[in-house]
């Protein structure tokens, strides 16, 4: 501790370039420092949220009444299509590698990451293919409108925008491999010295575990949009059956990483939880070795269920019968995380701030979305279920509720350590009560319009489906709006919140959570650079 | 004739009227009609309460230390963090709730997978962006399409809630006789469809170049209306299903008369410039719209204008040739019937909604020798 606080001194009072940050903009171009490009991941994923937000509000509108109001068919598609691509590619994923930049050296006691250059890299590629995806939306014949999954032969009916969509994954793959290479190089070789790896706080090992998804997904993602690019312009049959080949063939390979790719967006959700739940029950996080091996576990199943999004594909009985089984698997190890957090809350002594609001709601709501998961896992269901509104409440109960709001709660609760400055807690709160409300109005009728038959990706409907619609649009109106407030919360934070000093702890106890506590606030530009002696751990 | 005319008021009235459901909504699956469609409710049923039962375990566990276990009433953290049996009764539990669910799934899965011993077989092919339907036993062939009300209403912009069954009315219902075992088997001509009718409790996607199989056996005479639910491009929400199911006598019947009224040489007779406007327009509807647009005016980029076309309104042996034979990015209208075409063309080149006005007319006579029926 006492180490630490001498390095601090030591970069006030010299005010040389090797030490401090790049003078002016210059700095967020060029910057290796894991905190730099940690705030670009964050705040471009944010600025993506709001983006990927704004075309779900096309869609609510679009939506709002029966009969076509504001913008045709195509575009809609090309809405539905852009808004998962940018929510998952541009906002959720970025934001946790803009977390794991920032936290992962900072919890494990290391003084940045391990290759600090292709850090920068990877954030100036997403940039890049983030970009390159966002202008199809102004090319010839419009923006992808197959939906996020590309399946052929319909994507291969996008107009110009198609290889310039495709060379954008390329950017995006390439970005997150960079990232995931990064991060475990990081945890593997730059823990300090006491830093064991079952001592390591669960956002570590979930990341950890998230990277190696991604070495292992995005290539096959990369070879899934290449075969489509020579299929279009180089006369090959990979996915056209009067060629040979086989448009089913492209969903499993989809799939193969689409299922993992979503467990991507969840896992460092679970770490975030991990971490937060225990500070403000006051009370160590129950069953840490079991969470580590439940993720892992996950993990693992995610790589053998991927046709379970394809029940009605036309599988062989073997194959329904085995993606079954080997889907309701993963109901155990995520009931044991999601019973390993009750218990941590259970006799503790908790406070409501609003992270751990967020937390609990994120408890609750991704178990929601885990019991739709459950009921679609059964293959004779799910020949109902499939690519209704069902799935769609499904996937947003894990990904709004879930991911988001741990984002959201990740922001507030380490805020005050990166900015030194505390967040307004009753505009926090405020936002939190009007997020968790209304994204129960936009997504709950969903489950309801789904059983009742509404397909997904369609942009109008019949009459019986008015009510829920429109019921849900207005949740969605003033889901999107409430947000604004965190985008408030976070500029006021940053240009001092609310004046109060914020102690090195910032929550009362957080220094036996982790080691980031035991780091001044706001965190000097270098930290740890000689690694710390005592590991806080609180499950020995 | 006269007979077919009754029928297909018949079947269109019954399509309005059986389901008198208008703005009602549900919450839940439907039941269905069929064994399959029973069952798969029931272990929807199952599922939903297991979910409902562990769900007011875990939230009211939480829920209770939530409001017992704060600080605001002074409780002490207790400071456990491991129980080996506990974590093992919560792996175990979930995991034999698991295998009593997979029992009964697996027997549903199996019985929903056996298309043998089927009484008939219907072929369905998903096109861009309706169904065509073949029987297989006894040669009926037609094609399904959004019907007329419909087709108009979400595109020129009028009140949807005036159209009776907007968006899951077609224009040629799939009739199916009750008590039998129907073998379907989906494909598709262009991009991947879904072919679902919630009432009979499954969907099942056509993909081109290869053949699925299904089965349903409807017990209960009636009308089931279903979309398509694989994404396939701009008119993806504009191709429902509509399955009527009669008794064996009725649809017998039903066979009769479409077989007659499938090969009738088409009227080529002259028609009144009303009608033949009329007429195209329904033509125009039904093959047209969907990429040219109810004003013509095509899309940017992906589809041609019609309007102020030169091709459309210059001499019109090309044009003819040219919607028979297609082009690699039109499909061909060979299937178009001299009548029809003869409509069509008159549409297009003179509707005030296309925008052209060339004034002239064409008689289903005049374009017989460029006609090829095969």
């Amino acid at each position: 501790m006492s180490a630490v606080t001498a390095e601090h001194a030591h970069d006030d009072h010299h005010d040389d370039h090797a030490h401090g940050p790049e003078k002016g903009w210059l700095r967020w171009i060029i910057t290796t420092n894991h905190k730099d490009i940690g705030t670009l991941y964050l705040l471009f994923a944010l600025a993506m949220f709001f983006v990927g937000g704004a075309m779900a509000m096309v869609i609510r509108a679009e939506l709002f009444e029966p009969g076509m109001q504001f913008v045709n068919p195509q575009f809609f598609n090309s809405m539905t299509t852009m808004h998962a691509l940018v929510m998952v590619f541009g906002a959720v994923m970025p934001a946790f590698v803009g977390l794991a930049n920032w936290m992962i050296p900072m919890m494990i006691g290391a003084p940045d990451m391990a290759l600090p250059r292709m850090n920068n890299m990877s954030f100036w590629m997403l940039v890049a293919g983030v970009l390159l995806l966002a202008s199809t939306l102004f090319m010839e014949g419009g923006a992808p409108a197959g939906g996020w999954t590309l399946y052929p032969p319909l994507v291969l009916q996008t107009g110009k925008a198609l290889p310039f969509a495709i060379f954008s994954v390329h950017l995006l793959g390439i970005s997150s491999i960079m990232g995931a290479i990064n991060i475990i190089a990081t945890i593997l070789n730059m823990r300090a010295p006491a830093m064991t790896l079952m001592k390591m706080p669960l956002f570590v090992w979930t990341w950890l575990i998230t990277g190696f998804l991604l070495i292992a997904i995005m290539p096959v993602f990369a070879g899934a949009v290449t075969m489509l690019l020579t299929d279009k312009f180089f006369h090959t049959s990979f996915f056209d059956a009067a060629g040979g080949g086989d448009p089913v063939l492209y969903q499993h390979i989809f799939w193969f990483f689409g299922h993992p790719e979503v467990y991507v967006m969840i896992l460092p959700t679970f770490g975030v939880a991990s971490t937060i739940i225990p500070v403000f029950a006051r009370k160590p996080l129950f069953g840490y070795s079991s969470m580590v091996y439940a993720t892992a576990a996950i993990a693992f199943l995610s790589f053998i269920v991927w046709a379970h999004h394809m029940f009605t594909v036309g599988l062989p009985i073997a194959g329904e019968l085995y993606f079954m089984y080997a889907t309701m698997l993963i109901a155990i190890p995520t009931g044991v995380k999601v019973f390993n957090w009750t218990a941590t809350m259970w006799k503790g002594a908790m406070t409501f701030e609003t992270p751990m609001l967020f937390s609990i709601a994120f408890v609750v709501l991704f178990t929601l979305g885990g019991f739709t998961g459950l009921m679609m896992s059964v293959a004779p269901v799910d020949f109902q279920y499939h690519d209704t509104y069902f799935i769609v409440a499904h996937f947003h109960y894990t990904l709004v509720p879930a991911s988001i709001f741990i984002l959201m709660a990740a922001g507030y609760y380490w805020l005050p350590k990166w900015t030194g400055h505390m967040y307004n807690e009753k505009i926090g709160q405020l936002h939190f009560w009007l997020s968790a409300i209304s994204v129960n109005i936009l997504f709950f009728p969903q489950h309801f319009l789904g059983l009742a038959g509404m397909p997904r990706r369609i942009p109008d409907y019949a009459i019986q489906f008015a009510d829920w619609n429109m019921i849900s649009s207005i949740g969605g109106f003033i889901f999107g709006l409430s947000q604004l407030l965190f985008l408030w919360i976070v500029i006021d934070t940053i240009k001092g919140g609310t004046g109060e000093k914020v102690s090195d702890e910032v929550w009362e106890d957080a220094h036996k959570h982790g080691l980031e506590w035991t780091l001044p606030s706001p965190v000097p530009y270098h930290t740890f650079t000689t690694p710390p002696t005592v590991i806080p751990c609180d499950h020995d | 004739m006269k007979k077919t005319k009754q029928l297909s008021a018949g079947v269109t009235l019954s399509a309005l009227g059986l389901e008198s459901a208008h703005a009602d909504y549900a919450l839940n699956l439907m039941q269905g009609v069929t064994k399959v469609s029973n069952d798969i409710y029931d272990l929807h049923m199952l599922i939903l309460w297991i979910c409902v039962f562990i769900g007011i375990a875990v939230f009211g566990t939480m829920f209770y230390s939530i409001y017992h276990h704060r600080k605001s009433k002074g409780h002490k953290a207790a400071n456990f963090h491991e129980n080996t049996t506990v974590e093992i009764v919560w792996t175990i539990i979930p995991t034999l709730i698991l295998i009593g669910m997979a029992i009964p799934a697996t027997k549903a899965m199996m019985e929903l997978d056996d298309v043998q011993k089927s009484d008939m077989s219907i072929k369905v092919t998903g096109k861009q962006w309706y169904w065509e339907y073949e029987y297989l036993d006894n040669g009926v062939h037609f094609e399904s399409h959004l019907d007329a009300a419909s087709e108009k209403a979400h595109r020129d912009g009028s009140d949807p809630s005036r159209i009776p069954h907007y968006l899951l009315n077609v224009d040629n219902p799939l009739v199916v006789p009750v008590g039998k075992k129907i073998r379907f088997v989906f494909t598709a001509a262009d991009v991947i469809h879904s072919w679902w009718v919630p009432d009979l409790g499954w969907k099942k996607d056509a993909n081109p170049g290869f053949i699925n199989e299904a089965w349903t056996q409807v017990d209960k005479p009636g009308v089931y209306r279903g979309q398509c639910t694989e994404l396939c491009g701009r008119d993806h929400g504009f191709m429902p299903i509509v399955v009527i199911a009669m008794e064996q006598g009725d649809y017998d019947k039903w066979v009769q008369i479409t077989l007659v009224k499938q090969n009738e040489k088409p009227d080529l007779s002259d028609q009144s410039r009303e009608q033949l406007m009329a007429n195209g327009e329904a033509v125009y509807l039904k093959n047209c719209v969907a990429c040219h647009q109810i004003d013509g005016k095509g899309a940017e980029g992906a589809y041609p204008a019609l309007r102020g076309s030169a091709k459309v309104t210059g001499s019109v042996d090309p044009l003819i040739g040219f919607i028979q034979a297609g082009t690699s990015r039109m499909p061909a209208f060979a299937k178009l019937k001299d009548n029809e075409l003869a409509a069509l063309i008159t549409y297009i080149r003179n509707s005030p909604d296309i925008g052209n006005k060339v004034g002239d007319e064409l008689q289903p006579k005049t374009i017989t020798p460029v006609y090829d029926d095969d």
